[in-house]
């Protein structure tokens, strides 16, 4: 179908793109990779009055290094993370995760920064971004500020982003050395996920040091699973620590109920992944 | 060197049975070519059709005010406008003399029946306008109950989706074989019976959802009109908008461009081809409308849609003593083309391969507030198939039997061909045992028993399951006859003419128009071999109905059987015409004359030849043709079978199961075909394929779900899952031939048998995988909260949750219910 008319503005600076948005009338939309964007326009559940365009700026593209975090640009393509040498060296996941995205089409045009901030709870990114503690940059007119993943998803589709701003980069601790897995459970390849979790452990000798658990569509916003990183803690790296761990991974969820799975039995599939991805993660 | 073998040599060789690219499939794949909406006429107007956000409505007020005033906006027009000319979308198939037919209107005057249904048409200078205008259309709904679970629409006292009507029942339909005289008392063989089993089957709704949406041009010129459509059907097409618009037949040109795929979907008078041709001919101006995808899956029709209460009985040996079949079909809210047809034809399906004694068929059409059910890939046999197999396995299960030796003891032996079944058909020819056997050895099935055998004793986690289905099916619809038999409103022959062109070429012209399915290869080869020129020069023209006459189009699994059988024939009278012109100019007895690759010899006289693409030439000059004869050697031939043709075949799953999760994966997938004779193997493998995706994608993935509103939730592809080749496996495939004797290519038709035979297989194994742990039926799709609550809580697997998937912010249709369109769409997307 056709999107309803809108003004459209390409800016080529962070700059500008603020101004633009400033400018843009009461409803701005921001398209980033537009795999999102584009089709609720087009079924005209959308009908912003301008679209600015992020594509032509080049300054929140790439990854760099800094300290001890990886700096990943907003507007990084999938396609671009899935290929990036920092990335696979010091947050594998990412790239493990954006790799169960959609399709190949879609990886060349949707970004990182632009699922991030769509927030859509099926996406598989929020919660990857949530159990690396990775920290996002907003930008706005009047400066700068940093929000960590715990408080940037506020709820469903919702994020600290205010009006106005924009987010320009993420930046994600380093984790050399931690092993991660991301375990998606989906009915067809290029579908979101109906449940998935995100597991980053770091083991000492045969324990388990620290277990970091991000789960996706497990609620309106991305979860970190509490009670499973409280009990695999120091605990011994063994199949059994890890699915007894896991039997805590339903805990303060509240999933929805869909066409693909009812909240019950997502609340039954989040053990079942957890303990799959923590057993891949800890190499068990 | 044998005489043999050198007499081998010398022959041309054949094209029948040659793996032949398709002709067509560089200009289809790469889009050089013009479909439907690539078209642009001078002055053409773009439609778009407002459609009903309620199911089931009486309507109130209808306010095109603001819509009409919009920029760009030729017109705007409401049901009132066209409530005296639109008429009714016509029914060929009234299944029962006394069958109930409400009438279906185009546009919705006085009520809507369900979402989707047109409720106003707006005409605009662009389609951009078009669109924007449509949510300025105003009405106002009185809204009713909706009707849309079957076994409640049929209940006493159930709310009426038509009022003016006494119940929701369209029609009650009976074939008894008692009554037939083709087989015993079916309530008699019952009472006898040792063992019965009986079982409830589901066979969702599902959506064609072919590639390319419908897509409509209409061109008034005089008194004249030429429409453009995307259909499968553009010679039925004809006769029924002639019927249904007034505009005399010969008024009226349709032409099929390339089409991009039906399943069946396109096998239809549309409404909005009514429509279409209504305002083309208000206006006196070319308009075009071409559908979205959302549109397509709410307002195209539908296919299955069905409850099947199904009993077998036997002995305690497993010798079948008799089967009882009820159907509760939906219908939808109206009946289009052949929607009552479709369960009614696989009445003569349920038997399957065995030799029932006894057997009773019953089906109710039930009316609901839901988009009407039609013709899709395989139409009533997919639904017959999969309860037969079915219930086999649950006879297997009772009995305490291999359910493939169950099947063995009760199958037509190959020695029985022809054999008359319970139903009254004769199926022409097959070996079971050996397709069975072919593909037990495909699969691999002693070692997948074992390792089945080992996963249930060490009770992995992950499960495995075998499934069979030994199938048949009817194709090459049809003999006229028996379709006049069963009261379908037209017959079932194919046309075609071949034309001799002089320079040697050769146009072939077909009634059985494309839709994708490589006629134009098919038929090339049928006519090289048959004329001995080369493929090349062949050229099949089809899809208009200026430049082929006469036709019944492509569905049914026909194409070949029938049109291309007359292609045959035609080509049969052209060598015959040669062989009159080539005697006279080899000044030979025509009964001297052998014709052999492309050349009439006269029979001991070496040299003495000459070419039929000579003869092309020498009739158009016609400086020196026979005495008595046209100067023309082309011929046209049509068609009409005695029987059907019957494709078999076994097909076998290998299925594990996640009992954690209720995953099913398809481990590996035979299956071994009998189709006939056939003509390109590359074309029988694709549709083979392409019939195992769509088969597979019924048990496992699709499903059109309404929610308690009678909004259709699966609006979008996100929600209404059809699997891509990464979902789908390996499929290990192979052939058995056992040629059709019903025509003299020996085809039996296998556009729907891949479709038809995969779903019960598929089935069959997830039920065979977790069997052990108390589960004997799951509802389909089998997604995996179907399969985990089956085994964790016993049933069926139970309902689904009718709220669509989050994605895209919830987003479904414009008409789904519950979404959310201010609220969330924060931030970047």
């Amino acid at each position: 179908m056709i999107p309803a008319p809108f003004a459209y503005a390409r800016p080529t600076t962070i700059d500008e793109a603020l101004q633009a948005v400033a400018a843009g009338g009461e409803d701005v939309k921001i398209l980033a990779g537009g795999q999102s964007l584009i089709p609720v326009m087009r079924l005209r559940l959308a009908a912003p009055e301008t679209v600015v365009d992020l594509n032509k700026i080049a300054e929140l593209r790439g990854v760099r290094e800094e300290g001890d975090a990886i700096v990943i640009g907003a507007m990084t393509t999938h396609s671009d993370v899935i290929g990036d040498p920092l990335i696979a060296r010091y947050a594998p996941l990412i790239a493990e995760a954006t790799e169960t995205v959609a399709d190949r089409q879609v990886r060349h045009r949707g970004t990182f920064g632009g699922a991030l901030a769509h927030a859509d709870p099926a996406g598989d990114l929020p919660a990857v971004a949530l159990a690396l503690d990775a920290e996002f940059v907003l930008a706005g007119l009047a400066g700068r500020r940093t929000v960590p993943a715990a408080e940037f998803f506020v709820d469903y589709l919702t994020t600290a982003l205010e009006e106005g701003e924009l987010l320009v980069e993420i930046r994600v601790p380093k984790h050399e050395g931690w092993g991660t897995h991301y375990e998606k459970f989906n009915r067809v390849a290029q579908a979101w996920s109906i449940v998935a979790v995100a597991a980053v452990v770091r083991r000492e000798g045969g324990r388990i040091a620290e277990a970091k658990i991000g789960l996706t569509n497990m609620g309106p916003t991305p979860l970190r699973a509490a009670g499973v990183e409280a009990a695999l803690s120091g605990v011994e790296a063994t199949r059994e620590a890890v699915a007894a761990a896991a039997g805590h991974a339903a805990e303060n969820t509240s999933p929805s109920s869909d066409l693909n799975a009812q909240a019950d039995y997502r609340q039954h599939l989040v053990q079942v992944l957890t303990r799959r991805a923590v057993t891949a993660a800890a190499g068990l | 060197m044998t005489v043999t073998e050198n007499a081998a040599e010398l022959a041309p060789a054949k094209e029948v049975g040659q793996p032949r690219r398709r002709k067509e499939d560089a200009r289809l794949i790469t889009g050089r070519t013009t479909w439907t909406d690539n078209m642009v006429l001078p002055g053409m107007l773009h439609l778009a059709v407002v459609r009903s956000p309620v199911a089931h409505a009486k309507i109130t007020s209808v306010d095109l005010t603001a819509a009409q005033q919009a920029p760009n906006i030729v017109a705007v027009f409401s049901g009132r406008d066209f409530a005296e000319e639109q008429g009714s979308i016509p029914c060929a198939w009234p299944v029962t003399p006394d069958m109930v037919n409400p009438g279906h209107p185009s546009i919705a005057v006085d009520e809507v029946n369900h979402v989707g249904e047109a409720v106003a048409i707006v005409v605009a200078r662009s389609k951009a306008a078009a669109q924007d205008a449509v949510e300025l259309v105003d009405i106002d709904y009185d809204v009713l109950p909706p009707v849309l679970d079957l076994e409640t629409a049929v209940q006493d006292g159930a709310n009426l989706v038509h009022d003016q009507l006494a119940s929701n029942t369209s029609y009650h339909f009976v074939f008894d074989a008692g009554d037939a005289g083709t087989g015993a008392d079916t309530d008699q063989a019952f009472a006898d019976a040792e063992v019965v089993v009986s079982r409830r089957f589901v066979q969702q709704r599902l959506i064609p959802a072919f590639m390319e949406p419908r897509s409509v041009v209409v061109q008034p010129q005089g008194d004249n009109v030429t429409m453009w459509s995307s259909t499968q059907v553009p010679h039925v097409l004809r006769v029924m908008l002639a019927m249904v618009t007034g505009v005399p037949e010969h008024k009226l040109r349709i032409i099929a461009p390339d089409v991009g795929g039906g399943f069946g979907g396109k096998l239809q008078v549309n409404p909005e081809e009514v429509l279409s041709l209504l305002v083309a001919r208000r206006l006196g101006k070319p308009v075009k409308w071409t559908e979205t995808r959302s549109e397509s899956l709410m307002a195209a029709h539908h296919g299955r849609g069905q409850v099947q209460y199904i009993d077998v009985a036997a002995d305690r040996e497993g010798n079948v003593k008799g089967l009882r079949v009820r159907l509760l079909a939906d219908m939808g809210a109206y009946l289009r083309l052949i929607t009552p047809g479709v369960p009614a034809l696989g009445a003569f399906m349920f038997p399957g391969i065995y030799k029932f004694p006894a057997y009773r068929f019953e089906c109710d059409g039930v009316f609901t507030n839901k988009v009407p059910t039609d013709a899709y890939r395989g139409a009533g046999r997919p639904e017959a198939t999969f309860a037969i197999e079915r219930i086999m396995d649950e006879l297997a299960v009772e009995l305490d039997m291999d359910p493939l030796e169950l099947r063995r003891k009760n199958w037509i032996n190959a020695e029985e061909f022809p054999f008359t079944t319970v139903a009254g058909l004769e199926y022409d020819s097959g070996n079971y045992d050996m397709a069975t056997e072919q593909a037990l050895e495909l699969l691999g099935y002693d070692e997948l028993r074992a390792e089945q055998q080992q996963r249930r004793q060490s009770g992995d986690p992950v499960q495995l399951g075998i499934g069979f289905s030994t199938f048949t099916e009817m194709c090459g619809l049809a003999p006229s006859r028996v379709l006049g038999s069963l009261a379908y409103g037209a017959g079932g022959w194919e046309s075609a003419s071949i034309r001799m062109l002089p320079t040697g070429k050769v146009e072939v012209v077909t009634g059985s128009t494309p839709h994708g399915q490589g006629h134009e290869t098919a038929w090339s080869q049928l006519v090289a071999d048959q004329l001995g020129v080369p493929f090349e020069d062949v050229e099949v023209l089809h899809g208009d109905t200026a430049v082929s006459p006469r036709g019944m189009d492509t569905y049914g699994s026909r194409s070949l059987v029938v049109g291309g059988t007359a292609v045959v024939k035609a080509a049969e009278k052209v060598v015959a015409k040669a062989r009159k012109v080539a005697a006279h100019l080899l000044e030979a007895s025509e009964d001297d004359l052998d014709f052999s690759a492309g050349k009439f010899n006269v029979r001991g006289t070496p040299g003495a030849e000459v070419g039929i693409q000579e003869i092309a030439l020498a009739v158009f000059a016609a400086h020196n043709y026979p005495e008595g004869m046209e100067p023309s050697i082309d011929a046209e031939a049509t068609f009409d079978p005695v029987n059907f043709s019957f494709p078999h075949g076994t097909h076998i799953c290998a299925m594990e199961v996640d009992t954690e999760t209720g995953m099913v994966k398809i481990r590996k997938y035979a299956s071994v075909d009998d189709v006939g004779v056939i003509v390109n193997p590359l074309i029988v493998e694709g549709q083979i394929h392409g019939g195992l995706a769509q088969g597979i994608a019924q048990a496992l993935y699709e499903e059109a779900v309404y929610d308690a509103d009678g909004n259709l939730t699966t609006g979008s592809f996100v929600d209404y899952l059809v699997p891509s080749a990464a979902d789908l496996p390996h499929f290990d495939t192979g052939n058995t031939v056992h040629a059709a004797p019903g025509n003299p290519i020996g085809a039996k038709g296998v556009g729907e048998a891949g479709c038809i035979a995969s779903t019960p297989a598929v089935v069959n194994a997830a039920l065979d995988a977790v069997r052990h742990l108390g589960v004997s039926d799951i509802l389909m799709p089998l997604t995996p909260e179907r399969v985990w609550r089956a085994i964790h809580h016993g049933g069926d697997g139970g309902d689904r949750a009718t709220a669509g998937t989050n994605a895209y912010g919830g987003a479904q249709t414009e008409s789904t219910a519950g979404v959310s369109t201010d609220a969330s769409l924060g931030g970047e997307l």
